[in-house]
């Protein structure tokens, strides 16, 4: 006959933090801590007293005086008036237009070049082969200058559109391309309620219906396949939700387009791209691109062969196989590394000085580190933006990653 | 074992970050060289010639303080710096001063801490234009593309006067001289902008000098100086009367080919040529250098007319005129303590 005796009570003295091996590791882990604290406190400390005695301090308080300066890209209201805060807003803003410009392309650019290069075209796997190898094996840097030199010497400058034998003329007399940037029509809505910010807002909201209306159409086009074995045409219908309420909206609130003119020293009007925007974005995509080729071609190699075998035996036509069976399944190998190629890009932008673009780097980074003499300031507000932009972007791609991942069940 | 390293290199950066302070004098002898900021490349003003060697306004300088303070006008590390590197450079002690015609102004000389020893060139900011634009002055240039160096005081200039015009402009923003010259000739600018000195130095340099015109407007005061750190006053009064000592040379009429005869017997009927050059009083002394501080200075290349004469003077391709630059003795500006 068994008896049931309570197990021995929990008594726990200080002395087991040393002798029990259960909670040993937890009393050295703590005690490295502390003593890892200690010496940042230190070095920290040490640092302010430094500073202290070259007469340093720190203080944020530049950023409210006035700039001073102008920057020739602003996304924002901005003039030399506006504050040195503003100033790294509008530079902010410069770095993320290339961001995401940049990545945009070098995406489309990536795949394209990746999935070529696995052609069974000769010429062509050839070609996309020297495409990748010479743009990754030179500095992205020497990329943007390249680029930014024949970007200004060989297309004609404003002053050649000038007088009555002028060198150059403008394309469909509606855009210019300078060495200066490109001048392109503007839209603009001439109807009263939406004039300005308005019109765009409402442009925005439909194509976002448009969105949600496309995808309730292809929704039911899939439940329709399910239920009867036929999958309906929907693709005028998509078509219609996508562009009759933007026609119908652009009518209404009175399209319009302002044309570039020569005027002055400049072309005015129009929607401007500068020489050093482009130059910059367009190196960044296609450096960025050849990596994100190579990534996208290993993606693809990563599914095994029997898996394009199987599913042309099933009857499915080659780009077929390609949408259906090989890229959802190589996208799993494809989006870590994208990942921090997109990384890469945002950060790469930094180099946008050596061409004159006024990114943040340029701004809070250049002129007013240069202008205020708050270089520990402005540096680590520098750091501080480029690391919530970089954790944002692995963040959002990180939730992309987990919606498309094998879901085990 | 990483983590530890880290910390320990760490500790050492803010160990060394404390020794900074130790007198620029003490750090000079014992280097035996001089580090000296100069620009990335201005023609004239600071750029390396056919052999490699610095040449210019702003190296003479340089110069003079090496050959007084260490007796060898070569023992100098020039140290290029653009618009915005100099002062990040000179506050951190990278260099010992620097020579690179950067503008006195009150924010800098009191917010960012540093000691301008003098007025080596009395400049004003200016605009040069492409002749063919046909433009005759700087308030035509509205809508214009504006090349500008960026980090300095011409940025602001810039700003401040197409406000105050209500004109409107586009900047295009550049790191160097040398990066400006090709975007401005390609035509990428219509307008080059910085110190009137820098742009006929700029202008000098180019195929065709005639084919561009220097705008008659100048829109601010540019006095170009060498600079030091706030703080080492014996450094400063160091380069301080280094420079005076050239200014003052000229005022007294002495040259590189006259200091050897002129330091080696006093003239009593020329007492303040006598302190200068050491053969009377005690000024080295004072200095903390010896007495012939000042004529080694004075035969690297001579007083501040010489200087200018050979560098930038109307001889040269640069071709400026004296102007303010004159000594007060002429009607211009250069005015030196007297040595006493």
């Amino acid at each position: 006959m068994a008896s049931i005796t309570d197990p021995p009570s929990e008594s726990f003295k200080l002395s087991q933090l040393l002798s029990d091996t259960r909670y040993r590791s937890y009393t050295f882990q703590f005690i490295a801590l502390i003593a890892l604290i200690a010496a940042f406190a230190y070095l920290l400390s040490n640092l302010f007293q430094n500073l202290a005695a070259a007469g340093l301090d720190i203080s944020f308080g530049f950023l409210s005086e006035p700039a001073g300066y102008d920057i020739n890209q602003r996304l924002i209201e901005y003039t030399s008036q506006s504050t040195h805060w503003r100033a790294a807003v509008v530079g902010v803003l410069n770095t993320l237009l290339v961001a995401v410009v940049g990545c945009f392309f070098a995406t489309i650019i990536g795949v394209l070049v990746g999935v070529l290069r696995l052609s069974n075209n000769w010429i062509v796997s050839r070609l996309m082969s020297v495409y990748v190898e010479i743009f990754r094996n030179v500095p992205v840097l020497i990329w943007i200058l390249i680029i930014m030199a024949v970007f200004v010497s060989v297309l004609p400058q404003p002053r050649d559109f000038r007088g009555e034998d002028a060198s150059a003329s403008m394309f469909l007399d509606m855009f210019a391309f300078t060495g200066r940037g490109f001048y392109l029509p503007r839209p603009y809505f001439t109807a009263e309620f939406a004039a300005g910010a308005t019109g765009w807002l409402i442009v925005l909201a439909l194509l976002v219906g448009s969105f949600f209306g496309a995808r309730a159409l292809s929704k039911w086009a899939t439940d329709t396949q399910e239920r009867t074995g036929d999958r309906p045409t929907t693709w005028y219908l998509t078509l219609a939700i996508w562009f009759v309420p933007l026609i119908i909206a652009m009518f209404v609130m009175g399209l319009a387009w302002e044309m570039p003119e020569l005027k002055g020293f400049n072309f005015k009007g129009g929607i401007f791209a500068r020489n050093s925007f482009i130059a910059l974005t367009f190196a960044l995509a296609i450096y960025t691109a050849a990596f994100i080729a190579e990534n996208v071609r290993a993606g693809i190699l990563a599914v095994s062969k029997g898996q394009t075998e199987a599913a042309a035996s099933l009857g499915l036509r080659p780009n077929r196989i390609m949408s259906l069976v090989v890229l959802p399944q190589a996208l799993r190998v494809i989006i870590p590394p994208l990942i921090s190629q997109y990384l890469n890009l945002t950060k790469n932008s930094s180099l946008a000085i050596a061409v004159g673009y006024m990114d943040v780097t340029g701004t809070l980074g250049g002129i007013t580190l240069n202008q205020t003499g708050r270089a520990i300031e402005a540096v680590l507000l520098l750091m501080l933006f480029y690391l919530t932009i970089s954790l944002t972007i692995s963040l959002l791609m990180n939730v992309y990653n987990n919606s498309i991942k094998l879901k085990e069940r | 074992m990483k983590k530890s390293v880290f910390i320990g290199a760490l500790a050492l950066a803010g160990v060394s970050g404390g020794m900074a302070a130790a007198g620029t004098l003490d750090d000079v002898k014992a280097r035996g060289t001089l580090n000296c900021g100069v620009s990335t490349g201005l023609v004239g003003f600071a750029a390396p010639d056919a052999n490699g060697e610095w040449q210019g306004f702003d190296v003479a300088v340089c110069r003079a303080v090496a050959a007084a303070v260490l007796g060898d006008a070569s023992a100098v590390e020039f140290v290029p710096t653009t618009g915005k590197t100099r002062f990040t450079a000179l506050a951190s002690g990278e260099i010992d001063m620097l020579a690179r015609n950067t503008t006195w102004t009150f924010s800098r000389d009191v917010d960012l801490k540093f000691e301008f020893v003098g007025v080596n060139y009395y400049d004003g900011q200016g605009f040069m234009v492409p002749a063919e634009l046909g433009v005759s002055s700087a308030k035509d240039l509205d809508g214009a593309t504006v090349c500008i160096q960026t980090g300095t005081t011409t940025e602001l200039n810039l700003a401040d006067f197409f406000r105050a015009n209500g004109i409107s402009y586009e900047p295009v923003p550049i790191e160097t001289n040398a990066e400006a010259q090709p975007l401005y000739l390609e035509g990428a600018c219509d307008v080059y902008t910085t110190d009137a000195s820098g742009l006929a130095a700029t202008r000098a340099a180019f195929e065709d000098p005639s084919a561009h015109v220097v705008l008659p407007e100048i829109i601010s005061k540019e006095p170009l100086g060498p600079l030091v750190r706030h703080g080492d006053n014996e450094w400063g009064d160091i380069v301080r009367w280094t420079l005076n000592a050239l200014i003052t040379a000229e005022e007294l009429g002495v040259t590189s080919d006259n200091v050897a005869d002129k330091a080696a017997a006093a003239d009593p009927a020329t007492p303040e040529i006598n302190r200068l050059l050491g053969t009377e009083g005690t000024l080295g002394e004072m200095l903390g250098l010896d007495a012939q501080w000042a004529v080694r200075a004075l035969s690297v290349s001579g007083n501040y007319a010489e200087i200018f004469e050979d560098n930038i003077g109307e001889s040269t391709a640069i071709g400026l005129a004296r102007g303010l630059n004159a000594s007060y003795t002429d009607g211009g500006l250069l005015y030196s303590p007297p040595f006493r």
